[in-house]
């Protein structure tokens, strides 16, 4: 057809390079600030510095002392990057269930990982009382709960996404009655219990980074290779089905992954709430609608916000610390109406 | 050849649909027509297997291969939002790609191609939301066309539209028909409208077949009557017939 319209070359939506280039600078600034800021008060230029020195192939004398050194490389930088991690893996996590279930709201702990997971790490604290015992039941509770929504759902609802959700309210309804129960029977450690549930990023070393490491990598390739297959599902099962994808297999893949992850991650950190809704959907706000955009910058934006969101939470009331949930909670809500407002134009 | 061998769709114990035998040739416009809950959508949904349903669909003998054989256009399509005019066009391109591959330069071209032929270039980078109602039947349409599957199932594809929007979208699928030499089935409504466009009329009461043949032959004022359960004249035009309601009190 020889319409005389401005040529307008049809493209599939994907993250463009200045996206990607805007997500991957948020990643490398708030690393960047979250090393140099915090109690030690390291000069920034030889922070800087002893970074470039890490790197392989590069020569440069920070002039940072041995403890200094040790400072930023043995407790900071894990923190960060398991700040990063934490928040990448939330964040892909929540747009992945987003897109699966066609649900704007759902986030990464819709299916009851976190009151499961919670259930886990009080009976880590009440029962066991060994903090070597908190990740491995926080990931074990999260799992269970899921795996225990899951089969619930299936058996009231078949494949359906609605009874899957209401499946996952009654088991976090229940997780959360049985600790509430072990709570009160065992007052003692409900400060340390509410310090978990609230979320904090505490690292010994390097061990959580490498525990979470896998998890984090493994999910995030599975779903940004499944990035086109979640906007297939924006047409609804039925189409889907008739365009030839297996809406059930998908759906399975896709919520296991995320939910692994998510699991991993609260094992480590503890309830870190809003990332996994606030970071998708500002995303969505600024780059475009398709997942073949939110799913990639989400998890560069989700490991940016975390890491910023860890810097408050260390700084705002030092020397104590803010329970890192708070921060995301108190200035990410914020935020995101503040985006939403700014970006809706005419309905 | 796409046909329906002994389909029959059932809900707890009622049989809404069949057994029904239909043969649809290569190339050919079939319009199966009938009142509301006759079971046209669904026997257009037992071909997609959006329906569970007994007995076969098969293309030419063969298994029907999900998106690649059939292309379907819902009634009511799932349009989203936000979703580009472009990248909605591409997700028919779904059935050629492994799950977690992305799209090749032939399929962008496959895009690229069906929004031409559907007008609908300059709507690429436009949200769904912004079309209007033709606009949007013929993004779906376009989708469909995307999939390049020999035979194109159409759901009432012009249920909302205006006479003229409706004879446009029925125009470019009769173009789309002799240029790709496709099969068109569509369920319809528009008695009138069917009559002009399809080869043969294949009307669908109570779940069963009870007329098939040309437009002439099935469009007589007796079967109307019977199977609409309204009054129903119908007029001879040089074109085709031409179905007139009438009142039932004067």
């Amino acid at each position: 057809m020889s319409a005389p319209a401005a040529p307008i070359e049809a493209r599939p939506a994907k993250a463009g390079w200045l996206a990607i280039a805007v997500g991957v600078a948020a990643v490398v600034i708030a690393a960047l600030v979250g090393s140099v800021v915090g109690a030690a008060g390291l000069d920034p230029a030889s922070v800087v510095k002893a970074l470039l020195d890490s790197l392989p192939g590069v020569s440069i004398e920070s002039g940072l002392s041995q403890a200094e050194t040790a400072i930023l490389f043995e407790i900071r930088l894990p923190r960060i990057v398991l700040g990063a991690l934490v928040g990448a893996v939330l964040a892909v996590s929540g747009t992945a269930y987003q897109g699966v279930f066609r649900n704007p709201l759902a986030d990464p702990y819709l299916l009851g990982v976190a009151a499961g997971a919670g259930l886990g790490a009080t009976l880590g604290f009440a029962l066991v009382g060994g903090s070597g015992w908190i990740a491995p039941l926080a990931f074990a509770g999260g799992l269970g709960a899921v795996a225990v929504t899951y089969v619930l759902g299936r058996s009231v609802g078949g494949r359906s996404p609605t009874s899957l959700i209401l499946a996952g309210v009654a088991v976090a309804a229940f997780a959360t009655a049985v600790q509430t129960y072990i709570l009160q029977q065992n007052v003692e450690t409900l400060r340390e219990v509410y310090s978990w549930i609230l979320g904090r990023l505490t690292t010994v070393g390097w061990g959580e980074v490498i525990e979470l490491l896998p998890y984090a990598v493994i999910a995030s390739v599975i779903l940004v290779k499944a990035r086109r297959l979640l906007d297939v599902l924006a047409l609804g099962d039925d189409e889907a089905k008739a365009i030839g994808v297996d809406v059930g297999r998908v759906r399975a893949v896709v919520v296991v992954t995320a939910t692994l992850a998510t699991a991993a991650a609260v094992s480590v950190s503890g309830l870190i709430g809003f990332v996994g809704i606030i970071v998708p959907h500002t995303v969505r706000l600024l780059f475009g609608w398709s997942y073949r955009v939110i799913v990639p910058l989400s998890i560069l934006f989700g490991a940016a916000f975390l890491m910023l969101a860890d810097v408050a939470a260390r700084t705002l009331i030092s020397p104590a610390e803010l329970p890192i949930g708070v921060v995301t909670a108190f200035f990410g809500a914020p935020f995101f109406l503040l985006v939403l407002r700014t970006m809706r134009g005419p309905a | 050849m796409i046909s329906w061998r002994r389909v029959s769709v059932t809900y707890g114990p009622d049989t809404i649909v069949g057994p029904v035998d239909i043969e649809v040739a290569d190339g050919e416009w079939v319009a199966l027509i009938g009142p509301n809950g006759a079971g046209k959508s669904t026997l257009i949904k037992a071909a997609v297997d959006v329906v569970p349903h007994a007995g076969q669909v098969s293309l030419g003998g063969k298994e029907r291969r999900p998106g690649i054989d059939i292309a379907w256009m819902p009634q009511r399509p799932q349009l989203p939002d936000e979703m580009g005019v472009g990248d909605y066009v591409l997700l028919g391109r779904t059935p050629h790609l492994g799950y977690l591959a992305a799209e090749g330069k032939h399929d962008v071209e496959t895009m690229r191609s069906a929004l031409d032929k559907l007008d609908l270039t300059h709507f690429a980078r436009r949200p769904l939301r912004t079309l209007s109602g033709g606009e949007a039947q013929r993004a779906v349409l376009a989708r469909a066309l995307a999939q390049e599957a020999p035979v194109l199932l159409l759901d009432e594809p012009t249920a909302g539209l205006d006479v003229g929007h409706a004879v446009d979208v029925l125009e470019v699928v009769d173009e789309l028909r002799r240029q790709e030499g496709l099969t068109v089935v569509i369920a319809a409504h528009d008695l009138t409208l069917a009559a002009r466009f399809a080869d043969r009329l294949i009307l669908i009461s109570r779940g069963e077949v009870v007329a098939d043949g040309s437009p002439g032959e099935v469009l007589t004022k007796d079967t109307l009557t019977a199977h609409y359960g309204a009054d129903i004249r119908v007029l001879e035009d040089p074109d085709g017939p031409v179905v007139v309601p009438v009142r039932r009190s004067t």
